[in-house]
């Protein structure tokens, strides 16, 4: 069992459940799904979001309007680290219409793994973006492919115009133990950022 | 209508109104539940069941112990945004406790992150 039983629940401070966010983000087909389903079972999560733009209000009857939603499907999975104390890992949707959705999913993350295939690097520019801009701690975990040229990470940081401090690992997606450190990266790094922003008596 | 095209593919799946549940809220009553919020249903309350739909009660059957949104909304597989006006309604009548997963500061506790880290080496 993930969580305690509600006796457990209530016992005080030291006893409270704590859940932890991490988004693992990546442009379409870099294999996050396949990163989240090599530590954990894959869940599937469904979400209706309304449709914005043209095109968002498809009836007019009786003057009511009615509002038509479009299905995404997101994967999550969860690692237990101990009773009470549970990693979520949820794969952020990849193509840019779904992008609304991703200030929601950010929100109170402790920090995001951006996955880049080195044949389309471009692709994971907008998630470095959004990540560098919402300030959360990210990490970029080059995924290599088989038939992808080995990149060096100096290669890579310096094509994704990364600050010095965010680092850059090679993983394989499929691995558990190479995705495990890619985790134990993020969480490092977050914790660097977090003791700095304390040391600086600023709030994240 | 050439813009409307490009949302109506597999991958976006088909558009339906999926809010006939929730009686066309698309909102929730008051927050809005975050997907790794830890949900846990009141124990020794009677329930009054009027005006409570299937989907509640088999919420509230989920979080015998706590449970997260995320995995209430795979368990019971409704669209996330359904569940969080479900488990709205459900807080309103006070048939839930809500565990917030950050501490008010917003900064996870130093301690638990090296804990985090450890417990991954041992995976």
């Amino acid at each position: 069992m993930a969580f305690g039983g509600s006796e457990a629940y209530g016992r005080g401070p030291g006893e409270a459940p704590v859940t932890i966010k991490i988004l693992i983000a990546g442009g379409f087909g870099a294999g996050k799904t396949t990163l989240v389903g090599a530590v954990t079972e894959i869940r599937a999560l469904r979400t209706e979001e309304p449709l914005s733009g043209p095109g968002t209000y498809v009836d007019n009857l009786d003057g009511v309007e009615q509002k038509a939603t479009t299905t995404v499907a997101m994967d999550f999975g969860r690692i237990t680290i101990r009773d009470n104390l549970v990693i979520y890992l949820f794969g952020t949707p990849g193509q840019e219409r779904f992008w609304f959705m991703w200030d929601e999913l950010a929100s109170g993350a402790l920090g995001a793994v951006v996955l880049a295939d080195t044949r389309r690097l471009a692709d994971c520019f907008p998630s470095v973006d959004f990540f560098e801009r919402r300030g959360v701690p990210f990490v970029v975990a080059v995924n290599c492919f088989e038939g992808a040229r080995r990149h060096r990470p100096e290669d890579v940081r310096s094509a994704l115009d990364l600050d010095p401090g965010v680092p850059v690992v090679l993983c394989d997606a499929r691995q558990r133990s190479s995705v495990r450190d890619v985790l134990i990266a993020l969480i490092e790094h977050a914790l660097r950022v977090l003791q700095r922003a304390r040391a600086a008596g600023t709030s994240v | 209508m050439a813009d409307e095209d490009q949302w109506l593919d597999e991958e976006a799946g088909p558009v339906v109104r999926p809010y006939a549940l929730t009686r066309g809220r698309t909102r929730p009553t008051g927050e809005v539940l975050d997907l790794i919020t830890l949900v846990t249903a009141v124990r020794g309350v009677e329930v009054d069941t009027a005006g409570l739909d299937p989907e509640h009660l088999a919420l509230l059957q989920m979080c015998r112990l706590p449970a997260s949104v995320a995995d209430l909304a795979a368990d019971l597989d409704l669209p996330l945004g359904v569940v969080q006006i479900l488990l709205a309604d459900l807080r309103v009548r006070s048939l839930i406790h809500v565990h917030h997963p950050t501490p008010p500061a917003g900064l996870p506790d130093p301690r638990i992150l090296r804990e985090v880290a450890d417990g991954l080496r041992r995976l």
